[in-house]
């Protein structure tokens, strides 16, 4: 193996800043990306792809490399989400999908370098392809519900949610420098 | 056993955490019960922010966005004055809450004239499903709004109500995939339902046999029990015969998505479908008086009266010369002579403004013929044929002259000297 190759797939170093990191802190950036994905599309027109939640719980997942964890973490972010759905849609849709985003992204965090800038864009475009993928999925084979899926759009989105999550990781990256030194 | 689950712990998690999550959503479709509890925390926790979020956004953005709207004015026009600077902002902002408050009472307006009871509320944010297409307004079940209430904005349908807490409450927008509204057309009356499910709204159940032309209005048929009947929906874009039904594309008059202020029906009255689309934003903005009324006869003929003193003098010139058998632009009619004078009519005003236009009158006396043999108007020729010329006009009858005009004085005993023997 080269030095690219040994640097993609060796593991990161585990700090222990989620560790340090408080719980009141994780649970305000939830809120935050919810809150975010809540409010932002009336502030700012034409930000509905946004996916706030969905880069907050693939950044768990990829930082924290515990799989349970991530998905406990997944499922908490998503069923937060499901309460401000629509009433005719149950709680427990996101909850799920993010259930499985959070596991998977936990998973993949310990066999490669998720440090690299690139790794995390094409991560974050799979996640967010699989995670409207499997919601449209969920909706039409459990509640019954035929809504339109455009891959075109979605691979649209997912790239500009790949081009967002980049320097929204590294900020949070700087965040966790300057919580857990 | 238990060697297998520590070796596949992660697993057994993930599996136990999906089943659990999947065994509560079961629970919720096979009850068809809605989770209030769990909802109203996340609203009464999430709510709250988004609202002082947006009163910060309603009172301050706009006046940052103008303000920076005035800085490229500023740049633009470095020379200008202070003054002037100050005063353009000061414009921009009245036209904004000028724009506020137009919209404001378009909204008060319309809820005076429906007759359906409505409250007024604002969007405060959206879902969080994308898909989903669903709002928040700032009324609650304290402003009396319920579950199943239609919310509508003047232009057209918005949505309805689908959870309704203290202080907020939730609108599904007719834009959303599940969302079916009943409609009607404007002109054959063709009832159908209305999916905006595909990014298209569209008119599903119409036969193709029913006529439906483009650019016809559908309205609300109340059929679906949450809009009233009769409330704008949209208007055609284009009707096509398809297989078995007929493909029905249509525009909505509103703005779902958009909309900033709606209104909640609280208690919906059915109205009848107008005849007459809703009228444009121009046709609204235009304010038109009533045609005239027709004129008729006598009327008609007092108001042909001239206005002018050329009105006038044309008109006289114009009676002149039918009387003397004159065609003006006529070969071979001869000149005739203006210089005449016609007696004043009796309907005719002191000014002589009255009579102006209507034919000469036959004099009411008869009057003396010149005795001295000099020419009774001035100009004329004195072998002229007095017996051609018609009746003058008493000098007290002259035409009041505009001020400032030449005038002659004209000798009483010429006044009525070349009037003609009855």
């Amino acid at each position: 193996m080269n030095e690219t190759s040994d640097q993609i797939l060796a593991p990161a170093t585990r700090d222990g800043w989620f560790h340090r990191f408080q719980v009141v802190a994780l649970a305000a950036l939830t809120l935050v990306a919810i809150i975010g994905k809540f409010y932002l599309p009336r502030l700012v027109p034409h930000t509905e792809w946004l996916e706030l939640p969905l880069l907050l719980t693939i950044y768990f997942g990829l930082m924290r490399h515990s799989p349970i964890a991530s998905l406990f973490f997944g499922a908490f972010v998503g069923l937060a989400e499901d309460s401000l759905s629509p009433a005719n849609i149950p709680i427990g849709m996101y909850g799920i999908t993010k259930t499985l985003v959070g596991y998977f992204a936990a998973s993949v965090s310990q066999r490669f370098n998720v440090d690299n800038s690139v790794i995390r864009a094409v991560l974050c475009f799979f996640f967010f392809f699989f995670h409207a993928f499997f919601y449209w999925l969920m909706r039409r084979a459990l509640l019954g519900q035929v809504i339109p899926f455009d891959p075109q759009e979605v691979f649209v989105h997912g790239a500009l949610n790949s081009v967002v999550a980049v320097p929204l990781f590294m900020i949070l990256d700087r965040l966790r420098l300057a919580g857990g030194a | 056993m238990e060697a297998l689950l520590s070796r596949f712990r992660n697993l057994t998690v993930l599996v136990v955490a999906v089943v659990a999550q999947l065994l509560y959503l079961a629970y919720q479709v096979k009850t068809n019960g809605d989770e209030r509890l769990i909802r109203v925390w996340a609203v009464t926790a999430v709510t709250p922010l988004a609202g002082i979020v947006e009163a910060i956004r309603h009172n301050t953005i706009g006046f940052l966005e103008d303000y920076f709207i005035l800085l490229d004015v500023r740049e633009q026009n470095r020379k200008l004055k202070a003054a002037n600077d100050r005063l353009q902002m000061e414009n921009i902002y009245f036209r904004n809450q000028l724009a506020t408050a137009e919209h404001a009472r378009a909204l008060v307006q319309f809820q005076s004239q429906t007759p359906s009871r409505t409250i007024a509320a604002r969007v405060i944010g959206n879902s969080t499903v994308a898909s989903a297409k669903a709002v928040f307004i700032d009324r609650g079940s304290t402003s009396g709004v319920e579950n199943g209430m239609a919310v509508v904005t003047p232009e057209g349908i918005v949505g309805k109500v689908v959870a309704v807490y203290p202080l907020v409450a939730q609108v599904l927008l007719v834009t959303d995939a599940t969302f079916k509204v009943g409609v009607e057309s404007q002109k054959g009356h063709v009832h159908g339902v209305l999916d905006c499910g595909s990014g298209k709204c569209v008119v599903e159940q119409v036969q193709n046999e029913d006529r439906v032309d483009p650019g016809e209005w559908f309205y609300t048929s109340g059929e679906d029990r949450i809009f009233p009947k009769g409330f704008p929906v949209g208007k055609v874009i284009s009707s096509q015969p398809g297989q078995g039904m007929r493909d029905l594309k249509l525009t909505l008059s509103a703005s779902p998505g958009a909309a900033e202020e709606v209104l909640v029906v609280v208690q919906g009255v059915h109205q009848a479908i107008p005849t007459k689309p809703p009228p444009t934003e121009e046709e609204v903005d235009v304010h038109q008086l009533p045609p005239p009324p027709k004129e008729t006869g006598r009327d008609a003929a007092a108001d042909a009266k001239p206005q002018t003193e050329a009105d006038k003098v044309l008109a006289k010139y114009d009676s002149i010369g039918k009387e003397q058998g004159h065609v003006f632009g006529g070969l071979g009619s001869g000149i005739p002579n203006f210089n005449v004078k016609k007696p004043a009519s009796p309907a005719e005003k002191p000014d002589g403004a009255a009579g102006a236009g209507k034919p000469a009158a036959a004099p009411t006396a008869p009057v003396k013929p010149v005795t001295n043999g000099a020419p009774a108007i001035l100009g004329a020729r004195p072998g002229s044929n007095p017996q051609a010329l018609p009746t003058p006009k008493p000098a007290v009858n002259e035409p009041v002259l505009p001020l400032g005009a030449p005038r002659r004085k004209t000798p009483p005993s010429t006044a009525t000297s070349t009037a003609p023997q009855p």
